[in-house]
This record gives C-alpha cells, structure tokens and sequence, in this order.
C-alpha cells in the first residue's frame, strides 16, 4: 500500500518537478528512477503497468514539450535497448561472443540511407531517388531482412568458433563493414565513403506530430515488438536449444539440437533487431557516417548486456538505459558541473581549481568514470544487475 | 537383421589405434560393454552418436548407416546417450534439461514461436506434461525446477537419463551412470533400467566398471581391450573367459605383463 502510494507519487511528482525545472540533469534522472521503481516495487499489476504506460506514452511525451532534448535521451535509449536485446539473444542466451555487433546496425542505417537519399542517384542514375517518405516503412523491414542475412553470412564462416576465436572472428567482421563503409566510395560510389550520406528522407508524421515525438513514439513501438519476440523466442524450443548451446555446445548437439541451424538462427535474429534500429536511426538522424559505427560501440552495447545481467530482458533494457544515460547526461552534466567549478575560481582545500593542467579536464574522465563503473560491477556485482531467472513453471498436472 | 548392428569399426588418433575392427550388435534388452580404462568404450559410444566420425567399417540403425550423420540426425532416428562425466545444461533447471532432449521431437518453425500459433500452445503443454511425467519416473518430481547445478549428484545422474529418454529413443546408450553412486543408488538405477526395458522395449548398452551390477542386469556382455573385442556373452561365461580374466587382472608370470 506505501509502496503503491509511493510509486505514484514519486512517478507524478518527478515528472511535475521536470516540467518545472527543465535543464536539471538531476530531476530527469528522479523521472527514470521512479519508472524503475515503478517496475521494481511491490504494486498490483495493474497498477504498475498504467504507471509505466502513463510514464512512457503521456508523461515522457510531455517532458519533451519542456525539454526536446530529453526526448532525444529517451529515443537514444529506446535505440540502444533494442541493440541490447538483439546482442542479448546472440551473447546472453547462445553464449556466442560477437564483438562487430554494431556492424548489423550499419547495414540496416545504410539500406535506407542510400535509397532515402539523392545519393543513389549516383549509383543508379537517373533522378528517381530519394524515394518518398513512405517507403520507409517498407524499409523498416528491408533493413531488418537485409541484417538478418547479414548476420547469417557472418554465421556461415564462424560455426566452428568459439569463445576467444569467435570474438576475434566477429571483431574483424565489425571493422571489415566500417572499413568497407568508409572506402566504398570508389570504384562505384556506393556510401559516400567518410563524407558520410545526407539528406536523408524522413516519412511524413501522422497527426503533424514533431519529429522528436514521433521518433521516440516510433521507437518505444519497435522496443515493445522486440521484447515480445524476444519473450516468445526465450520461453520456446528454440530459446531453449540456444541456451543449451550455451551452457554444453556438445551435450547439446547429442540431445537432439541441430546445431548449425540453431546458431544461424540466433546470429539473424539478433542482427534483424539492429537493422530496424539502423534505419529508424539513419532518418533520424538526417545524415550518417561511418563514424557511427566503430568499434567502441560495439563494446558499448555489449557492456549494456554485461551490466545489465546475461541472458536477461530486464536486463538488456536497464543496462542499455543507464550505460545511454550515463554517456549522455551523468557523465556530460559531471564535466559542464567540474568546469562551471573552474571557471568559478573555487577552492578545494586550499587548492584553485582553477590551475588544474588542462589534461585533467573534467571531459576527459568521462570514459575513465564508465571504467571505472564497469570494473566495480564485475567485482561486486558479475551476474549483473538484473540476472536472469529461470522461469519457474506451474507444476499442476 | 538386428536394431542396431556394428560391423568392423576401427578408428584411429593419429598412429594410435583406438578401436580395432569391432562388432558389436543389440537388438532388445541391456548389453553392457566393459573393458579397462582406454579400451575404447566411450570412443565406441561417440562413433554410435555421430560425434567421432569412424575411419572404416558400418554401423547400421533400423538398417540404416547412421555414419555421415550429424548427431541431432542420429537423435532423431532413435539413438541417444548420457555422458561418463555428466554433461547437463547447469544453469537450466532440470525440467527444462528435459526439455531440450525432446528438441527433436519438436515440429515447430520460427512462425510458430512468433505468432503463438494454436500448434505451439498444444505443443508446449504437450511437451511440459510429458517432460514432467520423465521426472516422476526417475524421482525428480520435486526438482523439476531447480537449476541442474544444484541438484546433489545422483540426482544430476538421473536427470541426465531423463534428459535422454526425452528424445524416445529405441536405444539408450549409458556411459558408466552408476560411477560415484551407492551401492543402494546403484542397485536402484539398474531396477528402473529394468523397468525401462520391459515398458518400453528400450534397448540399452551400458558401459560399466560396477561389475556386481554388470553382472546383474546385463543380457549380454561385450569385452573391450586396447580396443579390440576379446570376448562378448552371457555374464557368466565372460565371467570366466581366461582372456577377460588376463585383461583386468593380468597374469602371473611377470614376462607376459603388459606397459
């Protein structure tokens, strides 16, 4: 009953105190706090699930009226929630370690990068590109087709991998689509190369609603598909084979699961996620470039899985929330904060801040702090913060 | 014609000859496979599984050749196993262990996972009542949902035989699963193999060092040395055979003593 009261109230009242204070980093992050309170606490069912449909559907909405950018934090999130669940699927429940992972959100960011936009007037002549608006609904699930393949030709060659060759197998695949991102501009100029495509074509919002809204709205509709397929694949004959490849690659295949088919199916599923993502992104974005697409972000979605427990939907979704959050607002609000101290003149002990070298610029910790948060999990906390749970069945016969 | 028929299976590590030339046939009942340590016996099962590929000679299921499939094809034709160093899916529960072994079994596509489709609600009611009837015949009633890691080892033993009877194979194929069992566990075991074979018509080839229980419950006996077949018969007769005899025991004149 406090509990219930509680939630209501800290879900009302944050996002009350975040339309009246706009710019605090601090009260957007109460607004988060108290969606996963809302999620976490012991409420009815009911009652937890209108919280989190109000908070998400109306009060997120309208937290944007005040504060746009917000809107594109929640649309980052929604992003990389549904990058986490893919990669989860392939690391968490096949235990097959893909280090290119982001490479499968470029393909999709690329399919209807190239054909939204004047560019492929280059490749194909004519003047018949950029296509209108509304195939991009289509290409929603060209460039969730097109990463499914993808993620099967990468499956082909890697069956026989594991662990560490596997990971090292599927680093070079990420870097082999960057790099081919980047010099596909000669002989045919297919992606611009490092100049990057733009304009990309946007689709007409329905109702004349804002882009920011209808990207946010568009993408939390694409998350809700996800987890769903995610669910059904978890609690299946399929979900299952998956994690028994996990947990005893050979027992497995004893026991009946046909391994090659198993895996393919997990590396296209996985990929088929990130390539919706990478067209919602590309036309969101307008404009993108290999840079994108490096390395690092690849490891920044699996340590989004990592942290937010193997294996896990609640996990993938809260580890992908708070590694976003945290790269774009704590971290950044932790830089501007420091340096607003130093332009300040304050002392700390005796000690202006104001003649600290320039290389201990507060900007700079920010990956240090992420590190830092990273090495602390592992030690106090390696299952995770959500692990996963086995499901537990109704024995009634 | 017999269910399950090896004829002349050799296969070789490198210069080493694991199995030389071996027969081996079941057609019902428990045939038990003994032999001392690196005679071949579980280089033997993973060649009837389809894991080890076998350098010369047939093997035959149902009088089909079942060499050149992959293991999930063997499984599916009838043919499945424990493991001598118990192989579950630890961080699974036991229920779901279950589960897995009826993968093949499971005539579902992705569509149908996807779209809940009136065949996959049927099919994973149907699956879950008989996974949980499994348990119940090997005892694991209770433990249908603990994690298989945590399950004591004898029950991990049992759970992996219901993992295998999952599958409804004819033949069973048992690596050593009294090893580290009780004399009491063990002579349980072999009541519900028993009990197994009559209901079913499982046919069942065990591997065994427990030779009071070998001697018990086999019909028919298969001696292995240094990968070759020295005797094969009734329990009793092998029993007594002076070449079985030299192979455990070796003989008295130091001369003759093996490496």
């Amino acid at each position: 009953m406090i509990q219930s009261l509680l939630a209501v109230a800290l879900t009302g009242v944050s996002a009350f105190a975040v339309a009246v204070y706009p710019r605090s980093v601090l009260v957007f992050l109460l607004f988060q706090g108290s969606i996963l309170f809302a999620y976490r606490a012991r409420i009815p069912d009911w009652l937890r699930w209108s919280l989190l449909v109000a908070a998400l559907l109306v009060l997120m909405p309208a937290i944007g009226y005040y504060n746009g950018y917000y809107l594109e934090v929640a649309t980052q999130v929604g992003i990389f929630v549904a990058l986490a669940l893919g990669l989860n699927i392939v690391v968490g429940l096949a235990g097959l370690l893909d280090l290119g992972y982001v490479a499968f959100f470029a393909v999709g960011a690329y399919s209807w990068a190239i054909v939204g936009s004047p560019h492929a007037n280059v490749i194909f002549g004519g003047e018949s590109f950029p296509l209108a608006g509304g195939w991009f609904y289509l290409f929603l699930l060209v460039g969730l087709g097109v990463a499914a393949l993808t993620g099967v030709l990468l499956g082909l060659p890697v069956l026989r991998l594991h662990g560490d060759y596997l990971a090292v197998v599927t680093l070079g695949f990420g870097e082999v689509i960057r790099v081919l991102a980047n010099n596909l501009d000669k002989p045919i100029n297919f992606t611009n190369g490092p100049k990057g495509i733009t304009p990309i074509s946007r689709p007409p919002t329905p109702l004349g609603l804002p882009y920011g809204e209808y990207f946010y709205f568009l993408a939390l509709l694409i998350v809700i598909v996800v987890v769903l397929v995610n669910r059904r694949l978890e609690n299946s004959h399929i979900g299952r084979a998956w994690e028994a490849i996990r947990e005893d690659e050979l027992a497995a295949r004893a026991m009946g699961v046909p391994l090659v088919r198993m895996k393919l199916m997990a590396f296209a599923c996985g990929a088929s996620f990130a390539g919706i993502m990478g067209v919602l992104f590309s036309a969101k974005q307008i404009f993108i470039n290999p840079e994108s697409f490096t390395f690092l972000e690849s490891i920044g979605v699996l340590a989004m899985v990592i942290l937010g427990g193997m294996g896990s939907i609640p996990g993938a979704i809260l580890g992908a929330t708070v590694v976003t959050v945290l790269n774009l607002q704590v971290l950044k609000g932790f830089s501007l904060w420091l340096n607003e101290l130093k332009n300040a003149g304050v002392t700390v002990l005796g000690y202006s801040l104001a003649d600290l070298p320039t290389q201990f610029e507060p900007a700079k910790y920010e990956r240090m702090v992420f590190g830092i948060i990273l090495v602390l999990m592992m030690i106090y906390r390696p299952q995770g913060i959500f692990p996963a749970r086995r499901r537990q069945r109704e024995m009634t016969q | 014609m017999h269910l399950f028929e090896a004829r002349g299976v050799t296969k070789r590590f490198g210069g080493l000859t694991a199995l030389h030339a071996v027969d081996f046939a079941v057609d019902r009942g428990i045939s038990s496979i003994i032999g001392p340590n690196g005679a071949g016996k579980t280089t033997l099962f993973n060649i009837f599984t389809g894991l080890y590929s076998a350098d010369e000679g047939t093997v035959t299921f149902r009088d089909r050749s079942i060499l050149g499939r992959r293991p999930d094809q063997i499984t599916a034709l009838g043919i499945c196993r424990t493991f001598q160093n118990i192989r579950l899916f630890a961080n699974m529960t036991a229920i779901e262990n279950v589960l897995v072994g009826m993968n093949s079994r499971i005539a579902l596509g992705l569509w149908d996972v996807l779209s809940h489709s009136p065949g996959f609600r049927r099919t994973e009611t149907a699956v879950a009542a008989r996974a949980l009837a499994l348990l119940e015949r090997v005892g694991l009633q209770a433990n249908a949902n603990d994690v298989a890691r945590n399950l004591p080892y004898g029950d991990r033993r049992r759970l992996e035989l219901a993992r295998a009877l999952a599958s409804e194979p004819a033949l069973l194929l048992l690596d050593e699963p009294t090893a580290g069992m009780t004399q009491g566990e063990a002579g349980a075991l072999m009541r519900l193999l028993r009990g197994l074979v009559a209901d079913l018509g499982l046919a069942i080839i065990l591997i065994e060092h427990n030779m009071r229980v070998v001697m018990e419950v086999s019909d028919w006996v298969t001696v292995l040395d240094h990968g070759e077949r020295i005797a094969e018969g009734a329990p009793r007769e092998v029993q007594e055979n002076p070449r079985v005899i030299e192979a455990y025991l070796g003989t008295r004149s130091p001369g003759r003593r093996r490496a």
